[in-house]
């Protein structure tokens, strides 16, 4: 970085910091000074008069001189052109503004001044700019998916992409090369995925599920101690590292396995990468269906057990009913988890866009392609790069829908027995 | 003789035994259903428990003998006919020279009786050619009077030596098919009877950046670039996530405007993380011009990606303080904002503080959005700072992994292992805070 942009920056935290010391000292001064005048004993115990103490003062001053800095600073940062007298003026004209106006507060000091308010009504702002960040990310998604989309369906027609059967995004390197068309039919991706997605739940259901029964209804309180945080370390092994575990262990594992019976089975196939998701999709399942079935009230289970039903009885006819609304929130989410996942699918599941239903057989996935486009030496205007990002629209509408659908049904749920 | 009533009475008499055996047939079914479904529990939490063993088990496994590795210690004559032929101690001159007949010369040495060119060849490939050259052009680009001295250095072996010592090359299987001749064999036996070959803990992983080689690859670049992201990531993600959790929980009005907001950041949270990879390719690089693969892209894809994981356990914790704390400093004068910013807020941190660091945990094992913004470029130095080309871990082990060779692999595990063992560490970090501090309010 450029030393004179350290030397700014240093300046500005300086000027901030001593405006807010200099203002609040001359703030309290003054206090003390009024107190003398009216013959008052200098007790902060007694009402003052004064609307804000002194250090809102000093917090006003510092709050503007930081805000009107900064302004320069970025306005300076945009208009800079590399020349050293340009460098030095800048420098000059953020330390001129900074001192004046911490002195042109100074006469702002006095009892009436509603300083306090003015920095809360600061803060506010902040905070409000903030939170709005977390809104202004979602409409970047939307708007940067959208416009690179918009321009890829330009090139490629919108139906034959959702419904074309054929995907190779090798586009001509020149306009003569015969045979490299670039066909960019999606769904032979789409079925990968859904593949992939539905041997993992295939897994995770099931599995999860149990796990979130046995540990709320059966488990002591110990094999819960020590179980459910085992169960929580699967949540937080990276995805790169399963991906790593399926390339190298599960796959091969499943090819030996299928070549002892005389099948051959590719080392990147549907099965492992979906396997492996499974795995990590448990704990999802697990702690969200372990939440939602805590949440059922204790005096179902106590009519049901009152009726002779026994426990399991009482969880399969009473309980899990009561849950469902929530269990099928928790899959739901688990499903769309799947169908994001990358790491996984790019490193164990191939690049082969095969349209089948077989496990066994290498598989594409929505994520994975827009890897493998993104990857690697690109232009940006080819159709082969946008068609990355209306993967992306794709991913994002069906995980949104999926995760709006999930959020409401999980929020009635827990209305309904609050 | 038997009267109509008694053998009506013997009639409900053996109906009740059948009601009876089938009650009881019942019962045991039911018995039976019940111990099935708790025994289908443990099933799935053995599965599962399994699974994690399995994975950890095959990791470990396969990655923890990359942290030692065969080094060789060779004497070196610098001989000042090959390295300086006219005589210069010109640094920038001695750079270009030919370090590889030096090498080689000392390889030969080794063994005076190796006189055939193929033989040769085989007993330099026995070190790490590119490793240890660049090694001895070092020593003498700092020091040039080293030249016509013999100076000892400690280069590693090259991959096939080390993965040959390691016991990963099957010995009994004929020549043709492993890498490692017969020849090659006996030499290596010989080396380490005369302890030039001596297996080391591997500094190489640890300090270096990436390499074309194995044996010369390390993950310092990717660590170092992680860091960075990290930081980055943090000094963004924090203020955004505490700044919208405090306006959603403390100032914002009820309305249809901060639901949006409230629905929004629900939904952030469970958007797949290559979207953001995404965003960040379109916003980031071609929109604000910022470079492919430096570690402040990454920093705030990875912000984005984390804020709503703080917003989620600020809101937490900042529900956990009861009501009386600011209902205490309102009725004794304080503004509304005093109140949450001076007490609310230092009761709340420890919670803030918790969910942040597992946020970073988080963006700590975050691949997919890195692929997009490009940092899976071949990057051969260690970044010095946020705007240099860099990797980080968990594409390391992405680019890594890629390698069907197993002295890659042997690497990979390696790094994941010390990518395991950060996320252990500070997963442990932010139990150990929230236990100590909730102890004490």
């Amino acid at each position: 970085m450029d030393q004179i942009i350290l030397y700014i920056l240093i300046l500005m935290v300086v000027l901030t910091v001593s405006g807010y010391i200099y203002n609040k000292n001359l703030a309290f001064d003054r206090y003390l000074a009024s107190r003398v005048k009216e013959n008052a004993p200098p007790s902060l115990l007694k009402g003052s008069g004064w609307h804000s103490q002194a250090s809102y003062h000093g917090y006003y001053t510092a709050w503007l001189v930081g805000f009107v800095c900064f302004i320069l600073f970025v306005a300076g940062l945009y208009f800079r052109s590399g020349s050293q007298l340009y460098d030095l003026s800048w420098l000059a004209l953020i330390l001129v503004a900074g001192t004046s106006i911490v002195f042109l507060l100074n006469r702002k000091i006095s009892p009436d001044f509603a300083a306090r308010t003015w920095v809360e009504r600061f803060i506010h702002i902040c905070l409000i700019i903030l939170s709005v960040i977390a809104v202004l990310t979602t409409f970047g998604i939307v708007l940067s998916l959208l416009f690179e989309s918009l321009r890829f369906f330009s090139k490629v027609s919108f139906l034959d992409f959702l419904f074309g059967l054929h995907w190779s995004p090798q586009t001509a390197l020149r306009v003569d090369q015969a045979g490299q068309s670039g066909s960019f039919g999606a769904v032979p991706i789409f079925a990968g995925t859904f593949l992939i997605m539905f041997v993992a739940m295939a897994i995770a259901g099931p599995v999860g599920l149990m796990i979130a029964i046995y540990l709320s209804e059966y488990a002591s309180a110990a094999t819960r101690k020590f179980v459910k945080p085992m169960i929580e370390i699967l949540a937080g092994v990276p995805t790169v590292v399963y991906g790593f575990f399926a390339l190298l262990t599960v796959g091969p594992t499943i090819r030996n396995f299928a070549e002892s019976l005389g099948f051959s089975v590719p080392t990147q196939s549907a099965l492992s990468a979906g396997v492996v998701m499974g795995v990590m999709i448990i704990p999802l399942i697990s702690s969200l269906s372990d939440d939602v079935i805590n949440a059922v009230p204790q005096s179902l289970r106590d009519g049901s057990y009152a009726l002779g039903a026994t426990k399991s009885e009482t969880m399969k006819q009473v309980v899990f009913k009561g849950a469902l609304p929530g269990i099928i929130g928790a899959f739901l989410l688990a499903i769309s988890r799947a169908i994001g996942e990358t790491m996984i699918v790019v490193m164990a599941a191939g690049r082969a866009a095969n349209l089948t239903g077989n496990p066994f057989e290498a598989v594409t996935t929505v994520t994975v392609q827009i890897v493998a486009l993104l990857t690697g030496d690109q232009e940006f205007d080819s159709p082969k790069t946008l068609a990355a990002f209306a993967l992306g629209l794709v991913l994002f509408v069906i995980t949104l829908i999926l995760n709006m659908i999930a959020l409401s049904v999980v929020r009635h749920y827990r209305e309904r027995y609050d | 003789m038997a009267t109509h009533s008694d053998i009506e009475e013997n009639d409900t008499k053996r109906a009740s035994q059948l009601r009876e055996e089938r009650a009881r047939k019942h019962l045991k079914s039911r018995r039976n259903r019940e111990w099935r479904f708790r025994l289908w529990g443990r099933a799935a939490i053995l599965f599962a428990l399994s699974a994690l063993a399995w994975l950890l088990f095959s990791i470990v496994g396969t990655g923890f003998t990359a942290f030692q590795q065969n080094f060789m210690t060779l004497d070196v004559k610098l001989e000042a006919s090959i390295i300086a032929p006219d005589g210069t101690r010109d640094p920038q001159k001695l750079r270009g020279a030919n370090y590889r007949r030096v090498l080689q010369d000392t390889m030969y040495d080794l063994f005076p009786d190796v006189t055939e060119r193929l033989e040769k060849r085989e007993l330099f490939a026995l070190t790490s050619a590119s490793g240890a050259t660049h090694q001895i052009r070092q020593m003498v680009y700092k020091n040039p009077s080293l030249i016509g001295q013999t100076v000892t250095v400690t280069v590693p072996t090259s991959d096939q030596v080390d993965q040959l010592l390691k016991g990963y090359i099957d010995r009994t299987q004929p020549e043709s098919r492993r890498k490692v001749s017969d020849q090659q064999i006996t030499w290596i036996g010989t080396l380490k009877e005369r302890g030039i070959i001596k297996k080391k803990f591997n500094t190489i992983l640890f300090t270096k950046p990436d390499s074309r080689d194995p044996e010369l690859a390390g993950i310092a670049g990717a660590v170092v670039g992680s860091m960075m992201i990290v930081v980055i990531a943090f000094l963004f993600a924090l203020p955004i996530g505490v700044g919208s959790a405090l306006y959603l929980d403390e100032f914002a009005p009820k309305n249809r405007w901060t639901d949006l907001i409230e629905i929004n950041i629900n939904n952030l949270a469970a958007v797949p993380s290559i979207v953001f990879g995404l965003l960040g390719l379109a916003i980031f690089i071609n929109f604000m011009g910022l470079h492919r693969s430096i570690p402040l892209v990454g920093g705030m894809v990875l912000a984005l990606r984390a804020f709503p994981t703080i917003v989620v356990a600020t809101r937490a914790s900042l529900r956990s303080v009861g009501p009386g704390i600011v209902n205490g400093a309102l009725s004794l004068g304080a503004s509304h904002t005093q109140a949450v910013f001076q007490q609310k807020l230092p009761l709340a941190a420890p919670g803030i503080l918790t969910g942040s660091i597992i946020a970073m945990a988080q963006v700590l094992g975050e691949t997919a959005p890195l692929l997009m913004i490009g940092m899976v470029a071949f990057v051969t130095e260690v970044p010095q700072s946020a705007m240099d080309p860099s990797t980080a871990l968990p594409v390391q082990i992405f680019l890594w992994s890629d390698s069907a060779e197993r002295a890659w692999s042997e690497r990979t595990a390696a790094a994941i292992i010390v990518l395991l063992l950060i996320l252990v560490v500070m997963n442990g970090l932010a139990i150990w805070l929230r236990n100590r501090l909730e102890k004490r309010r």
